[in-house]
C-alpha cells in the first residue's frame, strides 16, 4: 500500500519536472513522455463528457498543445499536472462541446519570487495525492456521482439534489488541500 | 484587487459545478468575479480543482490515434510561442467583468429600469442571464422572488435585505424560498452583478407589467 503512495508521489514530481524541463528547453523527449500518460486519459475523459472519438482526439491533442505552450504559467506549488491538465480539458470541453466561453478569475498579481518554495511544491503534490485517495476511497456510489458531475452527465434531478454529493465524506481532505493553497497563494 | 472583509462566500456546490464547467455562462461570469476580489474562495476552487485532476487520473484511458503526438508536435511549431498577457491595469472592476462590458464601469450602457435603479445586461449565453444593478444609495430594487436561482455580487456600495448587509466583493445566493427587497445602503449607489437562471417574480402588479419590457 505505501509503496503505491510511494509510487505516485515519485510519479507526480516526476510530471512537475518535465514540464520545467519543457519550460526551459522545449525538451521534446519530456513532452513525449507527458503525452503518453496524459493524452489517452484527456481523451478518455472528453468521451466520457460526451465527445465522439474523432472530437475528443483532436481536443486531447490541442490539449497537450497548450501544455507545452503555457509550461511558463504551471506553478507546481499550487496544481499537480494532473490537475493543472484538467483544467486545460475542462476549458476545452466548454468550449467545443457546449460552445460557451468560460469566464476566468483575474490572475493573482505576480510575486517577487519567480521560484516556487520547494516545500511548497513537495506537499501540494503530496496534497493531491491524498485527494485522489479519498476519492478512491469513496464507497461507489457517492464516488459515481462526483465522476458524473466532473463528466457533466448529471441528470436535472441530480443537480438539483446536489446537497446528495458526498462533500462532507471528502471534506477534510479537501480542507488539507486549502490549507496548503492558501499558503501558497501568500 | 481582494478584499478581506468578505463575509458572505460561494457554496461548495456552486465552486464545484464552476469547476466541472457546469455552470450556464452568466453563473460562471458572477463567480469568476467573485473569486477575483476572494482569496478565500480561489483556495476553495483549488481544491475542487484538484478533485477534477484526480479524477482525469482514473477515469481509464482511451487509445490515441497513430502520429497523434507527431501531429500534437506540428501544431506545437505550427502556433509558434504564446505571448503572455499583460497584467490586468489597476481598475475598479474584476477582470472577467471588464471583458464583458468591453472596459470599466464608465463604458457600461445602463439603461433605466424605473425609480432610479439602472441596469445593464451582459452578453452571454442564453440558459441564464447577466446583468449589472445600479441602485442609488437608499433606494430598493421591488420586492421579487425567484423560480430558479439567483447570484447577486456587490460590486461597490453594500445592500441590505431581509437576509443580511452585503458589502463589496459579498455574494448572496438566493433561490425559490426567498422573497427579498434589496436596499441600497445610505452611504453610497450600489452597483451589482446579478445572474439569474429564470425570470424574477415580482409580487407587485406594477413591476409585474413592466417586467417583459426591462427583462428584469
Amino acid at each position: 500500500m505505501t509503496s503505491t503512495k510511494d509510487r505516485k508521489q515519485k510519479e507526480n514530481e516526476d510530471w512537475v519536472a518535465c514540464i520545467a524541463r519543457i519550460r526551459e528547453s522545449q525538451d521534446e523527449a519530456a513532452f513525449a513522455r507527458l503525452f503518453g500518460h496524459f493524452a489517452p486519459r484527456v481523451k478518455a475523459f472528453l468521451m466520457r463528457s460526451g465527445a465522439d472519438a474523432t472530437l475528443a482526439e483532436e481536443c486531447a491533442q490541442e490539449v497537450m498543445a497548450v501544455l507545452w505552450q503555457k509550461a511558463h504559467l504551471f506553478d507546481p506549488s499550487r496544481a499537480s499536472a494532473a490537475t493543472w491538465i484538467f483544467t486545460i480539458a475542462r476549458n476545452r470541453k466548454i468550449d467545443a462541446l457546449r460552445k460557451q466561453k468560460r469566464p476566468e478569475p483575474e490572475d493573482l498579481p505576480w510575486g517577487n519570487e519567480p521560484e516556487p518554495d520547494q516545500a511548497d511544491v513537495l506537499a501540494l503534490q503530496q496534497e493531491s495525492n491524498q485527494l485522489g485517495e479519498a476519492i478512491a476511497a469513496l464507497p461507489d456510489k457517492q464516488r459515481v456521482l462526483i465522476e458524473k458531475a466532473y463528466f457533466s452527465d448529471l441528470s436535472h434531478s441530480e443537480i438539483a439534489d446536489q446537497t446528495g454529493l458526498p462533500l462532507g465524506t471528502i471534506k477534510s481532505r479537501i480542507r488539507l488541500a486549502l490549507d496548503r493553497l492558501r499558503h501558497a497563494m501568500k | 484587487m481582494t478584499y478581506v472583509q468578505i463575509k458572505h462566500h460561494l457554496s461548495d456546490a456552486l465552486l464545484m459545478a464552476y469547476s466541472a464547467g457546469n455552470l450556464p455562462e452568466a453563473f460562471s461570469l458572477t463567480v469568476a468575479a467573485h473569486i477575483s476580489m476572494c482569496d478565500e474562495c480561489r483556495a476553495r476552487l483549488g481544491a475542487f480543482d484538484a478533485m477534477g485532476g484526480a479524477i482525469i487520473e482514473r477515469c481509464g484511458t482511451a487509445e490515441m490515434n497513430a502520429g497523434s503526438l507527431e501531429a500534437t508536435m506540428q501544431r506545437i511549431r505550427a502556433t509558434g510561442p504564446v505571448k503572455t498577457a499583460a497584467p490586468a491595469r489597476k481598475c475598479n472592476l474584476p477582470q472577467p467583468l471588464q471583458d464583458y462590458i468591453g472596459g470599466d464601469l464608465d463604458a457600461v450602457k445602463w439603461r433605466s429600469a424605473g425609480m432610479g435603479v439602472k441596469q445593464a445586461i451582459l452578453p452571454t449565453s442564453r440558459e441564464a442571464t447577466a446583468r449589472l444593478l445600479f441602485i442609488p444609495a437608499g433606494a430598493a430594487v421591488p420586492d421579487h422572488g425567484h423560480r430558479g436561482t439567483e447570484l447577486t455580487l456587490v460590486l461597490q456600495g453594500a445592500f441590505v435585505d431581509e437576509v443580511d448587509h452585503f458589502g463589496p466583493g459579498d455574494i448572496e445566493i438566493a433561490n425559490e424560498d426567498l422573497n427579498h427587497t434589496p436596499v441600497a445602503d445610505i452611504g453610497a449607489d450600489c452597483i451589482c452583478l446579478a445572474a439569474t437562471d429564470a425570470p424574477l417574480r415580482f409580487r407587485g402588479l406594477i413591476p409585474r407589467l413592466a417586467q417583459p419590457f426591462l427583462r428584469i
